[in-house]
């Protein structure tokens, strides 16, 4: 998993049936990653910092839904404590 | 799988209890010349390999398949010690 | 598995459910001299690591979820083993 923070979201009207009604983010990687396409599963939105759990595992925030991800928030994150190493 | 050269060991108490008993090795990735590439991984032995030697290696779920390593949090296992690596240059 | 630095601690409330009561860390790879590689990432803790702690992580699902308790959660990476010592023979 990785911090991220939501720039932005995708609306696609065709898409796959599993990810209707799933809202599309934009997360650029924190520091300075790449900015990737997640589907979200909590509810964030524009500014919000979150984490983004990728690959196969990414689809298993859906409970009983095979969601074609591999990249899903699965956290808003309130705070952050670190220490510079 | 990939190929790579034991450079140290790691201790470490504190664990999963899956991995009670067994070796933790610090694994150089290496091109089939023998050179150093970048990179390095932490794997779980599963052939008694030593210092030095060059082994197989593989990775990611895969691992679990290795000798005792069956449902354990192992991501990358040792699974072979190399004699000869022949290769045709063309 | 990689050697890593425990750097922080994430903290929020709104979250997959199946990460409530566990430590979610903030970890940064290390190289074998100990310096900092790539970008820190996020990982589910399973052994009680702490900001400063160097310690063992998995970046492999079923690893990571199971060492947490769970199976078919997104969990993609966990802290599994607080390091003692590492033992190099040769600084490649």
């Amino acid at each position: 998993m990785y911090l991220g923070r939501v720039v932005g979201r995708v609306v696609c009207s065709i898409k796959d049936d599993a990810l209707h009604a799933k809202t599309l983010l934009l997360v650029r990687r924190l520091p300075n990653g790449p900015v990737v396409v997640a589907v979200d599963s909590v509810g964030a939105g524009a500014g919000e910092t979150v984490y983004v759990c990728r690959g196969k595992e990414a689809s298993f925030a859906f409970k009983g839904e095979e969601v074609p991800t591999e990249a899903t928030v699965v956290a808003i994150v309130d705070s952050v404590e670190s220490v510079q190493i | 799988m990939l190929l790579a050269r034991i450079i140290g060991t790691v201790v470490a108490t504190r664990k999963d209890p899956r991995l009670e008993g067994k070796k933790l090795l610090i694994c150089r990735l290496v091109d089939p010349d023998g050179n150093d590439e970048k990179g390095y991984l932490v794997a779980v032995d599963t052939v008694h390999a030593g210092f030095r030697e060059q082994v197989l290696l593989v990775q990611g779920s895969s691992a679990r398949m290795a000798y005792g390593c069956k449902d354990t949090p192992v991501d990358a296992a040792i699974v072979g010690i190399v004699d000869q690596i022949s290769q045709d240059n063309g | 598995m990689i050697i890593a630095r425990v750097i922080g601690n994430v903290v929020a409330t709104q979250k997959d459910e199946s990460h409530e009561g566990k430590k979610i860390l903030l970890v940064q790879q290390l190289d074998l001299e100990g310096n900092p590689l790539g970008d820190p990432f996020v990982a589910l803790d399973a052994v009680d690591a702490g900001v400063g702690d160097r310690v063992l992580a998995v970046q492999e699902g079923f690893s990571a979820m199971t060492s947490v308790g769970h199976t078919d959660a997104p969990i993609d990476a966990a802290v599994i083993g607080v390091i003692d010592v590492i033992d190099l023979v040769e600084l490649a």
